[in-house]
């Protein structure tokens, strides 16, 4: 009787833990299915930047650097291992053995060095080559008087050093990002104008065929470096397909991914069914939508005017209205970001401290002023709550609703008052509090056609900034974030923007495919990392 | 005959020209900036001069459009500005489906708005006509994004009867089809019903009717070959017509033809791809605007060439 106590007991204890331990372990094969509304542009990772093409090249091309799996975490990808110097101007790079290209020939080092200047070059028209500033030679080659980029030698054929003008703090995550990616220079001279279309990389999905405005085919690189990944056997991606029909398609059964993300008509319906639970990946962005002041224009050129502004605001009320898609957010930077302070609670909510602070601004009856916004929804419909707070402290906001490349253009002129960036702005290329200031909130920004749609130009922050990123040494890292800190501290006292919300990023799967939520919320291969992902089902 | 034919081309090629010209205008009087598009966040004001300059942005107006229009007449539409890939390829790609598309929706249509025109005249009056009536009233009035979607979720999602959107089969084709062509079904039910009950009134008809023979052949040989004759004329302006539908229908029915490309250019503002289809669009809607004006007098040879 005890006996057989025991062994059923133990047969009990085994099924419990078998489906958990099955569910698990990712089993190499199976296929994935991805649609996306709007066929690829391209997938040459020197000029791919949307975030559509962005995790497919990160999965067909490497670079000297990628991120684990997942997070914000740098590690050496196409590198063994590195090595800066003491003044922080020259980094060696070690490559690792065996990396082959699509097409079966071995990487070099000549190849880093060629992909760079590719980057670099303005015949490529890449829009992400002014990252490269730092590398020695960079605006010879950028002003089309030389055709390589000097800093960069080849030591030996495993070797590769890059020499800067400037310390640069971020050169690491520079080296992560897709357009310092190694592409083979015979099959971008074979391909010619064809290359964004026919790629071959050295990533973990080989190119197999492009029918446009229908469907790209992936399937696996078996001589990947990375031993077991990825886990899928093929990849497609599906274009023209509308999001909602989308949904329906997954329900079906008949694709895996939705990578538009969830339509926001459908949100509260999906995620309001329990069958959903698991097949909703939710994850933080490196994202926040915030409501830019032009500086130069009165009455915005009043400090007091935009921090009763930030004060008027009720995010909460317009986080409801998005059925919580974000989360309020007090400064601006996300909450993800290295350099995100929080001990800083920002401006609370408070509209008759508003009204207090526009009289001692010599604005007591208020103002009219325009505020621009993107027509996509649910932009038109959180400007029209921010028009609402603001009249409540007395400020009539007329709503200006436009095509995203309108108001990005009225922004770059300085025309626009107040623009709320929803749809449009900021994403962070790389995880570096970096990348959310120079361009948004820089002297270097505030010009014509530039991203600083606020204008604002604080020399002495540039300053900071500029000599924080020159602590590169491996022990300044944490002083480095702290200076940060303390930058962003005064952005948000200066109050230049007045920051909404930070989204969260919802990926709907189907049930078949198996990972950690974190791969389909991937900070940097956004949406989702094709590499990690596997199928329940793979024979 | 002659001079009607050249009278009609020589204005449809200036009704061409005349598009090129409106829509190359409007597309630099939009307040944005493809440059900025192309350059991406990142770009200095040098890299962002120099892409313009590149791409022949900086020169003046005049001087660009005299170089469009010449690669036009070579049948190069120019590089998209997004995909850097030749705008002409990407058409030439997707018109076939866009134009089997629309083969559908005129297949459809007839199919709707003959049978049902025909039901409402032999009806006139009865209850049956102004179902009829009311059934074609509300296929104009909806929005074929709505009727799409609505098709899809009953036909496609709920019953399975046809695939949820894609290309290749004629059962992909059915719902998109019937989508475009349902407004127009409508239209031509009434069309139908009025040409079919100015026929019936006629002499002929009625000594048919004295003469003893079957309604069922007074409808349908002598009537109906008649009274469809309008309706064949107006097909040629179809085109006209579903050239603007099937950016919306396309959009909806994952149908890789020139309307999805257009809505995709627009919303990057790729000007290239955006002013080759309008060109394309508008020279099949001439194009099918001359067929319709040279079948009507041969149709109906009461209509006077002029």
């Amino acid at each position: 009787m005890r006996s057989i106590l025991i062994a059923s007991a133990a047969a009990l204890a085994l099924l419990a833990t078998a489906p958990a331990a099955l569910a698990q372990s990712p089993k190499q094969g199976g296929a994935a299915v991805v649609t996306f509304n709007n066929d690829l542009t391209t997938l040459d990772p020197q000029v791919g930047y949307d975030w559509q093409n962005w995790s497919v090249i990160k999965s067909i091309f490497d670079g000297l650097m990628d991120y684990k799996p997942g997070t914000t975490e740098l590690e050496p990808d196409l590198a063994e291992s590195y090595t800066v110097s003491d003044d922080g101007l020259t980094y060696t790079f070690k490559l690792r053995d065996g990396i082959k290209f699509h097409n079966g020939r071995p990487m070099t080092p000549a190849d880093v060095k060629y992909s760079l200047e590719r980057a670099v070059d303005p015949k490529t028209q890449s829009p992400g080559g002014g990252y490269f500033s730092a590398i020695e030679g960079y605006d010879a080659l950028a002003g089309g008087k030389a055709s390589e980029l000097t800093g960069i030698r080849i030591v030996d054929d495993k070797t590769i050093s890059f020499t800067l003008t400037r310390p640069d703090a971020t050169f690491l995550h520079l080296m992560a990002i897709n357009f310092a990616y190694v592409v083979p220079k015979e099959e971008v001279e074979k391909a010619g104008a064809d290359w964004g279309k026919k790629p071959v990389g050295t990533g973990a999905f080989k190119f197999v065929e492009w029918v446009p405005g229908q469907r790209i085919a992936l399937e696996r690189n078996k001589d990947y470096f990375r031993q077991g990944v990825p886990y899928l056997d093929k990849l497609t991606f599906e274009f023209g397909q509308d999001p909602t029909v989308a949904v329906l398609r997954l329900k079906n059964g008949e694709i895996d991914i939705v990578g538009d993300g969830i339509p926001p008509a459908q949100f509260a319906e999906i995620m309001a069914d329990p069958a959903n639970k698991d097949l909703v990946a939710i994850g933080d962005q490196l994202q926040t939508g915030y409501v830019t002041m032009n500086v130069t224009q009165p009455p915005f050129d009043n400090l007091k005017v935009r921090q009763a502004v930030n004060m008027a605001i009720n995010k909460d009320r317009i986080v409801r209205l998005i059925n919580n898609r974000a989360v309020p957010a007090v400064q601006a930077l996300p909450p993800a970001m290295p350099g995100y302070n929080t001990d800083n609670k920002g401006y609370a909510y408070d509209p008759d401290g508003a009204k207090k602070l526009l009289a001692e601004a010599g604005q007591p009856d208020g103002f009219t002023t325009e505020l621009y916004a993107m027509n996509v929804d649910p932009n038109p419909r959180i400007a029209q709550a921010i028009q609402q707070d603001l009249a409540a402290i007395g400020v009539k906001a007329e709503i200006r609703s436009l095509a995203q490349a309108e108001v990005i253009a009225a922004g770059g002129s300085g025309k626009a008052p107040m623009i709320w960036s929803g749809g449009m702005a900021w994403i962070a290329d790389f995880p570096d509090p970096a990348n959310f200031y120079y361009g948004i909130l820089g002297c270097a920004g505030a010009v014509e056609g530039g991203w600083n749609w606020s204008k604002y130009c604080n020399k002495e922050l540039d300053a900071r900034a500029q000599n924080a990123d020159g602590m590169v040494k491996a022990d300044e890292g944490e002083k480095r974030i702290g200076e940060w800190k303390g930058v962003f501290d005064e952005v948000l006292k200066d109050a230049p923007w007045a920051p909404v919300f930070n989204e969260k990023r919802f990926t709907y799967h189907s049930a078949r495919l198996g990972g950690d939520s974190s791969l389909f919320t991937d900070p940097i291969h956004i949406p989702v990392n094709y590499d990690y992902i596997f199928a329940k089902d793979a024979q | 005959m002659i001079a009607y034919l050249a009278r009609r081309l020589s204005a449809s090629a200036l009704i061409l020209i005349g598009v090129t010209i409106v829509t190359f205008c409007l597309t630099f009087i939009i307040p944005a900036d493809p440059v900025a598009m192309i350059a991406g966040r990142n770009s200095t004001p040098e890299m962002r001069e120099q892409i313009r300059i590149q791409l022949g942005l900086d020169r003046p107006l005049v001087e660009q459009y005299a170089h469009y229009v010449q690669r036009l007449a070579q049948g190069d539409f120019g590089i998209s500005y997004a995909r850097k890939s030749p705008v002409g390829d990407l058409i030439l790609s997707r018109l076939p489906a866009t134009l089997l598309l629309m083969l559908g929706a005129i297949i459809a249509e007839l199919l709707i708005g003959i049978p049902a025109g025909l039901y409402a005249a032999a009806r006139r009056g009865q209850t049956g006509d102004k179902v009829a009536m009311t059934l074609s009233f509300l296929t104009v009035s909806t929005p074929q994004f709505v009727l799409g979607l609505s098709l899809l979720y009953f036909f496609a999602y709920r019953l399975g009867w046809f695939p949820l959107s894609g290309y290749g089969s004629l059962s992909h084709l059915i719902l998109p089809a019937v989508t475009l062509g349902l407004a127009g079904g409508g239209w031509y039910s009434r069309m139908m019903r009025s040409s079919m009950i100015e026929i019936l009134r006629q002499d002929y008809i009625r000594t048919a009717r004295a003469k003893g023979m079957s309604e069922k052949r007074v409808m349908f040989v002598h009537a109906l070959r008649n009274a469809i004759l309008p309706v064949i004329a107006m097909i040629g302006l179809d085109v006209g017509i579903f050239m603007s539908g099937v950016v919306v229908v396309e959009n909806v029915f994952g149908w890789p033809g020139i309307g999805q490309l257009m809505w995709q250019a627009i919303q990057s503002l790729d000007i290239p791809i955006i002013m080759g289809v309008t060109t394309v669009a508008a020279l099949f809607i001439v194009a099918g605007n001359l067929i319709a004006d040279l079948i009507a007098p041969l149709i109906d040879p009461r209509i006077r060439l002029r």
